[in-house]
């Protein structure tokens, strides 16, 4: 059906929303990411408090262990978001159809942004729940811009190395030692922005008295991060998907 | 022995015992044995220079012999890395997509990862006599231990398994990505300690003058283990065509097996 190859494949965004709203409808009908992923972000955060025991660390290190539970479940959240893909071969004969890969891409990225958006919302609740913190006003702004952005990297790099690990034996456990090492600089960049929209770390220590603009520069590489990773995948998608 | 071996292009693909026992120890060449040789009286030199004839340091006293195989090591691992990023991108972007390239670029991240891990392993030994510790969380440092784990993935999703094309492709990709992922986290690491931070921890090369015959130990150790990566790069990417003629051979014994039987099937 050439037609419906050209529709569909010569307009990347519309293929990207088109994929997008089929992940995003596929979640909606068997919620296995609000009934598992979620619980299981949540799960890590009493862990944490577990692990570490006393509240006044807690509270200092609630940024790092925000984004910390962020990036263990995105490991799930990308699993799942290719298991749907694979399980009938869903892959194959959206490839067969001659569907745009860059538009896949960007479908899965999205969808998989939109489902973390949504874990991140909850585990701010959580983070200001169980760890005491709390969000300097003028900080809001930033907190904001740095998960937008987080976000965007993370569905970026994760899609890539999903797509990467996707069909191939063993992939559960590969998927970890791929995609970790790669998203440090976002854990990194946003952690420390987290800290001075929090301002935690502030009177004692090397860091005395986190300023709010320090955060600023991080949000700089989490942009850079973003796009990069963005632009990579969007080349590299198509010979990836065309030996899986 | 290298003379008497055929084409690897002729070999029969149904003879499959014949293939191994004929090609058993042959990835070397003329010019490979004389480069083994080379590299050989290489690191006896080093040992000599290193352990023997160079003196000791002022204040590191003889720990600082450590330097004259972490210094080469760790370069010979980037300069290996260097290859595996380039070899994927002249797999990934010539149009025959030729295999030997993607076997370079694994050969070479093989060897890397070994080297890397000797680079990280002399280094905090290093550390611990001249620092105190085994780690410290400098950028150079960090950003060496995410290359030694990039590569380590780098390296099982080469075993991933599938046709030798898919390989290729797959871990060409992968290599290319490194490539660009690695100076990220390394931008990220120096942001996060230059503001972590005041002064960087002990700077092990910075402007140290350095004593002639420590700088000629330190030189011989550099050539002798580009030697040694050279010559090992030209043996592993041979004995890894070797594998995939046996698998293609293995296919091929399988096809003849197969049609045979079909005959026998026909017949009865």
């Amino acid at each position: 059906m050439p037609a419906l190859t050209a529709a569909v494949g010569s307009d990347m965004w519309r293929t990207a929303r088109l994929v997008a709203a089929k992940d995003l409808g596929i979640e909606w009908r068997s919620r296995q990411v609000t009934n598992q992923v979620l619980p299981f972000a949540g799960l890590t955060l009493v862990l944490f408090a577990f692990a570490l025991d006393r509240d006044d660390i807690t509270a200092r290190v609630a940024p790092g262990l925000f984004w910390l539970a962020t990036t263990f479940s995105l490991i799930v959240l990308v699993q799942r978001t290719f298991a749907v893909e694979t399980a009938d071969g869903a892959l194959d004969t959206l490839r067969v159809a001659g569907v745009d890969p860059a538009g896949i891409y960007l479908g899965k990225a999205l969808a998989l942004a939109a489902q973390l958006v949504v874990l991140e919302a909850l585990l701010l609740v959580g983070v200001i729940v169980f760890y005491a913190s709390h969000i300097r006003p003028a900080g809001i702004v930033l907190v904001i811009v740095t998960a937008f952005l987080a976000t965007s990297g993370l569905a970026f790099v994760g899609t890539l190395y999903g797509g990467l690990a996707a069909g191939a034996k063993g992939r559960e456990t590969l998927l970890p030692l791929l995609l970790l090492p790669v998203v440090a600089p976002v854990l990194i960049g946003a952690t420390r922005a987290f800290e001075a929209a929090f301002g935690t770390r502030g009177g004692e220590g090397i860091r005395a008295g986190v300023e709010i603009s320090d955060g600023w520069p991080w949000v700089g590489m989490l942009a850079i991060f973003a796009a990069v990773f963005g632009a990579a995948g969007v080349l590299a998608f198509g010979p990836l998907l065309e030996e899986a | 022995m290298s003379t008497t071996v055929p084409n690897p292009q002729s070999i029969p693909g149904t003879n499959v015992s014949a293939v191994s026992r004929r090609w058993r120890g042959v990835t070397s060449t003329g010019f490979s044995r004389v480069l083994g040789v080379a590299t050989l009286v290489l690191v006896v030199w080093l040992v000599l220079f290193g352990l023997l004839f160079s003196p000791p340091d002022q204040t590191q006293q003889s720990s600082v012999r450590i330097m004259y195989i972490h210094v080469p090591t760790a370069w010979v691992a980037y300069l290996a890395f260097g290859v595996t990023g380039l070899s994927s991108a002249m797999y990934l972007f010539r149009r025959a997509h030729s295999l030997a390239w993607d076997r370079v670029a694994g050969a070479s991240a093989e060897i890397g990862v070994m080297f890397m891990a000797l680079t990280l392993i002399t280094g905090s030994l290093w550390g611990r006599l001249t620092w105190g510790v085994y780690w410290a969380w400098d950028a150079r440092l960090t950003t060496t231990a995410f290359l030694f784990v990039t590569y380590v993935g780098y390296l099982a999703v080469r075993r991933l398994g599938g046709s030798h094309q898919a390989r290729a492709k797959r871990s060409a990709v992968l290599g290319l990505l490194a490539v660009i992922e690695i100076p990220l986290v390394h931008f990220s690491v120096e942001l996060w300690r230059s503001l972590h931070q005041e002064a960087s921890v002990a700077n092990p090369s910075g402007d140290v003058k350095m004593d002639g015959l420590m700088l000629f130990s330190l030189f011989v150790g550099l050539i002798a283990f580009s030697l040694l990566y050279f010559w090992l790069v030209l043996h592993r990417q041979r004995a890894m065509y070797l594998e995939d003629q046996y698998d293609d051979a293995d296919l091929d014994v399988a096809l003849v097996e197969r049609r045979a039987e079909t005959k026998e099937q026909s017949r009865a």
